[in-house]
Order: structure tokens, then C-alpha cells, then sequence
């Protein structure tokens, strides 16, 4: 396309991203349910690790929309890196497989503290569709300390949007 | 000697190191709105540097000192170059000289502690950015040098504050063919030397692309602080380098506090200016493959050239 094409098409496209709702509360707070401690050094700013610990992929492709332009991550905050050591959120999607194991605990270790793991997807969560399956370990909160989860196979943008939020504060 | 021009370096290294932040936030911003997002705001690389020191660094085992230190020298140079780089006034400091040489020297230490700090943590990644930045630092490193001698043939002078209170006093020697000659190629380095595109891409998840990031994959928490904020400092000095050869006026030329204000909301302006056109002609870019760009910087250097030819042809 030629450039004055591409000038057209931003030009024509404008703002696409979806209106940002009001700032998140704390979704177990009718629930009655424990509210996870969240360290305050992160508000403001937080960078992602995403570690694929044996995922469908399905949960892939609702991350790359939550960091899409229509949901736009990244206004609040949020932005993906590419080292942990660089990241204060391990984001792990899917069932902990064998051969990902170690590479998940390392990850972890290798991420400054303070920093906060998050589970997105029924599969880190609880194992999901794959529990009890020869190649998994178990879920991610089997293998590391989860601080914050996202249900939903796969879970919506949406949802993942508002779990990084509540880390932000934004 | 006087403490003026001193006092006057110092403001210039404040004023640098409150833009730089915010020059990244503009170019980040401006490039969201194009993708169609709403993007982080301005303030967000300032949040990010704050969020940074308030983290543990973790260091690779086995790492050496140069680990805690290069980050640290890292940023050393980029004050300094923030010094001695006329941006809010052109006033030469008699403690080190403004020359082109000391200037190119001390992005050299720069590169080079970067440089050490990929290889120091032993990863395969650290070690091909090290390697691919000094071979575009070599590449560059003559061109700058000889940019800058192509725009010192008219002021007669080396040092960079005399080169653009020249130009300020004399317009008429802006737009001759050696003074737009060696300004376009001294804009090509600056942006192989501060890994923007099309020679690096800032914004890469992709380790075997990587050239900047790649060395510093291993930094974490403070010392991320430092190294970002150091490379942030070199974009925003080197632009407003630039910007002040192309649009030398606003530059104080003396170190009253009036024209120091009116310098510095000079530079403001400019670099704002830089940084969305930086952004908006990014968006329309894509990445060169690594073995394109050595055409391009020989290409700057063959304009570098011309303009010492053409300056001495004028001359
Ligand atoms: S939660 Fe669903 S979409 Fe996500 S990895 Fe598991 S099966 Fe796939």
C-alpha cells in the first residue's frame, strides 16, 4: 500500500479503540471472597511476561485482543515485555504440561520482586478440559504461587483487561 | 572562568533529564493514536522509570561487576553528553570542551558499556546485540564525525555550542547544499545510534531482531532504570541536537535567566515537533533486514562527504 494509502486509512480509521469502563473494583467484593494483596509499587505501570505453560492457544489469541487496538491494554498501563526480567506480572495461560514445569518456576524466580503471577484461563486455573491428563503437571497454582486468576475457556478480553487493572489501579 | 556557562550546563542536564521521559511518551502516544488506540498517555515512561527503582534488582549468577557498573556509566555518558551538547543555550564550557571529538568520545563510552553489559550475563541473545550494535556503531561513529566537520567549515569551528550560535547569527548558511547535506545525514545516525527504525525496532518481542533490547534482557529493576533512562537521554539530546542545527533560534546566548527560560521552552517546542514526526514517519516504516543497513549508514556517509566537498567548494 502506498503511503498515502496508509495516510488515507489511519486517517479514515480514527480512534477505534472501545470506551475504557469506570475503574475497576474488587470483582469478590459481593462475593464475600478474600481480596488478593496486591503490591502498590505497581500501580501505574505494569510490564507482562507471558509464559505459555501448555495452552490450546485459545487463550493466545483472547491476550493478543486484550493488547489489540479495540481493547487497548496498554492505556492502562499495561504493556507486554520481552524478559522477565524486565516484567513485574507473569501472565501463564494453560495446564502446566511436564516439559513446562521448570521453565515456568524459573521464569518466575527470574522476575524482580516485587512482582504478582496471574493464571489466565480455566486450564491455569483449575486444569481445565486437560485435568488429568498424562502430560500435565497440574495447574499453575500447583507449580508457582498465583496471586490473581481469570476464569473463562477462553476467558474474554475483557475480563483479562480488568485482571491487569486491578494491578495497575488504573 | 566563569561559573555561568558551569550553572548553565547543569540546567541543561535538569531540562534533559525532565524531556526525556516525556519524548518517549510523545513518540509512544503519537503512535497509538495512528494504530488506532488510546494509548498510555505522555506521563507513562516517567511511571515506568519510577515503578523500576522502586523493584529488587535480580542479577544473572555469575555475572560480574560491570553488571552493577555499566548501567551507571551508561548514564554517566548520557548527562554528560546532555552537558556538553548545546540544547537550552550555545554557550561552550570551558572545563571540558564541546568539540565533535569529545562528543563522539563520549557516546563512544556509552556504546561501549552497553555493549560490555549484553556480554556480561553470558546469554546468547546479550551477545549478538553487543555484537550487531558495535558494528553500527562503527558504521556510524564517521559519519557523525564527519557531518559535524562538513557544519564546522562554515562557523570555523569545532565545538558544537559555536557551530549553532554561528548558524543562529548567520540563517543564510542553513540552507546551503552542505549545511542540508550533513544535518540529513547526522539525522540518519542519530537514528541508528538510539536504535529507532528503521534500523532497530524499540518496540520488538522477537529476541533474534533485536539489537538494543537484545542487549539488555538481562538488566532488571534499577539498573533497567538507569539504562532506559540513559537511552531515552541520548534520543532527546541527539534531537534536539538536530533540531537545534535546522532551527537554531530560541538557543540563549547568554546565561541570563530570561533567554535560559526562553531556550529551554524553545527546545520544548522542537522536540515535541521531532518526536510526532519521528513517530508518524515510524508508523510508515518497517524494520531494514540487518544486512540493508550498512547500505544505509554508507549511504549517510557518502551525504556526510558530499557536505565537506560542498562546503569546500562553496568556500
Ligand atoms: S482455558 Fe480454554 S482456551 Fe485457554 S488454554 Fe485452556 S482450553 Fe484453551
Amino acid at each position: 500500500m502506498s503511503l498515502a494509502g496508509l495516510a488515507r486509512l489511519i486517517w479514515r480509521t480514527g480512534r477505534i479503540a472501545e470506551p475504557a469502563p469506570g475503574v475497576p473494583g474488587r470483582p469478590d467484593h459481593d462475593t464475600g471472597a478474600e481480596a488478593p494483596v496486591l503490591p502498590r509499587a505497581l500501580r501505574g505501570s505494569v510490564q507482562v511476561r507471558h509464559v505459555d505453560a501448555g495452552s490450546c492457544n485459545g487463550c493466545e489469541i483472547e491476550l493478543a485482543a486484550a493488547f489489540g487496538p479495540v481493547y487497548d491494554a496498554e492505556r492502562y498501563g499495561a504493556r507486554l515485555v520481552a524478559s522477565p526480567r524486565h516484567a513485574d506480572v507473569v501472565l501463564v495461560t494453560g495446564a502446566v504440561t511436564r516439559n513446562m514445569a521448570e521453565p515456568l518456576r524459573l521464569t518466575v524466580a527470574a522476575t524482580p520482586q516485587p512482582r504478582v503471577v496471574l493464571a489466565v484461563g480455566d486450564c491455569a486455573r483449575d486444569c481445565g478440559a486437560f485435568r488429568g491428563a498424562y502430560g500435565v503437571v497440574g495447574a499453575v497454582g500447583d507449580v508457582v504461587p498465583v496471586d490473581l486468576a481469570v476464569p473463562g475457556c477462553p476467558p474474554a478480553p475483557a475480563d483479562i483487561v480488568a485482571a491487569l487493572r486491578q494491578v495497575t489501579g488504573r | 572562568m566563569s561559573v555561568a556557562p558551569l550553572v548553565v550546563a547543569l540546567v541543561q542536564v535538569a531540562v534533559a533529564v525532565v524531556f526525556a521521559p516525556l519524548v518517549i511518551g510523545v513518540t509512544r502516544q503519537t503512535r497509538a493514536r495512528l494504530e488506532g488506540r488510546v494509548g498510555p498517555g505522555v506521563l507513562q515512561p516517567a511511571r515506568d522509570l519510577r515503578k523500576l527503582l522502586a523493584k529488587t534488582p535480580l542479577r544473572a549468577a555469575g555475572t560480574s561487576p560491570l553488571t552493577v557498573v555499566a548501567p551507571v556509566v551508561l548514564l554517566a555518558s548520557s548527562l554528560l553528553l546532555a552537558a556538553l551538547v548545546p540544547l537550552v543555550a550555545a554557550l561552550p564550557l570551558a572545563l571540558v570542551p564541546g568539540d565533535l571529538f569529545v562528543v563522539v568520545s563520549v557516546l563512544l563510552v556509552g556504546t561501549v558499556a552497553i555493549a560490555l553489559l549484553g556480554l556480561d550475563a553470558g546469554s546468547a541473545f546479550g551477545g549478538m546485540g553487543s555484537s550487531r550494535h558495535m558494528t553500527i556503531a562503527a558504521l556510524v561513529e564517521p559519519t557523525v564525525l564527519v557531518a559535524v566537520y562538513a557544519l564546522s567549515i562554515p562557523a570555523g569551528s569545532s565545538a558544537l555550542p559555536l557551530i549553532v550560535a554561528a548558524r543562529r547569527d548567520h540563517p543564510a548558511s542553513i540552507a546551503t547544499p552542505a549545511g542540508v547535506l550533513a544535518v540529513v545525514a547526522l539525522a540518519i545516525v542519530v537514528l541508528a545510534e538510539t536504535g529507532r527504525l528503521p534500523i532497530d525496532n524499540p518496540a520488538t518481542h522477537l529476541e533474534l531482531t533485536m539489537i538494543h533490547e537484545a542487549m539488555v534482557l538481562e538488566t532488571s529493576a534499577r539498573d533497567l532504570a538507569w539504562v532506559d533512562l540513559a537511552s531515552w537521554l541520548r534520543l532527546s539530546v541527539l534531537l534536539g541536537l538536530v533540531g537545534n542545527l535546522l532551527l537554531p533560534w530560541g538557543v540563549a546566548g547568554t546565561a541570563a535567566v530570561g533567554p535560559v527560560l526562553l531556550g529551554a521552552l524553545a527546545l520544548a517546542g522542537k522536540l515535541a515537533v521531532l518526536a510526532v514526526l519521528l513517530a508518524t514517519a515510524e508508523v510508515g516504516m518497517a524494520k531494514l533486514r540487518l544486512f540493508r543497513v550498512p547500505e544505509l549508514l554508507a549511504g549517510s556517509f557518502v551525504l556526510a562527504f558530499l557536505a565537506v566537498t560542498a562546503s569546500y567548494l562553496v568556500a
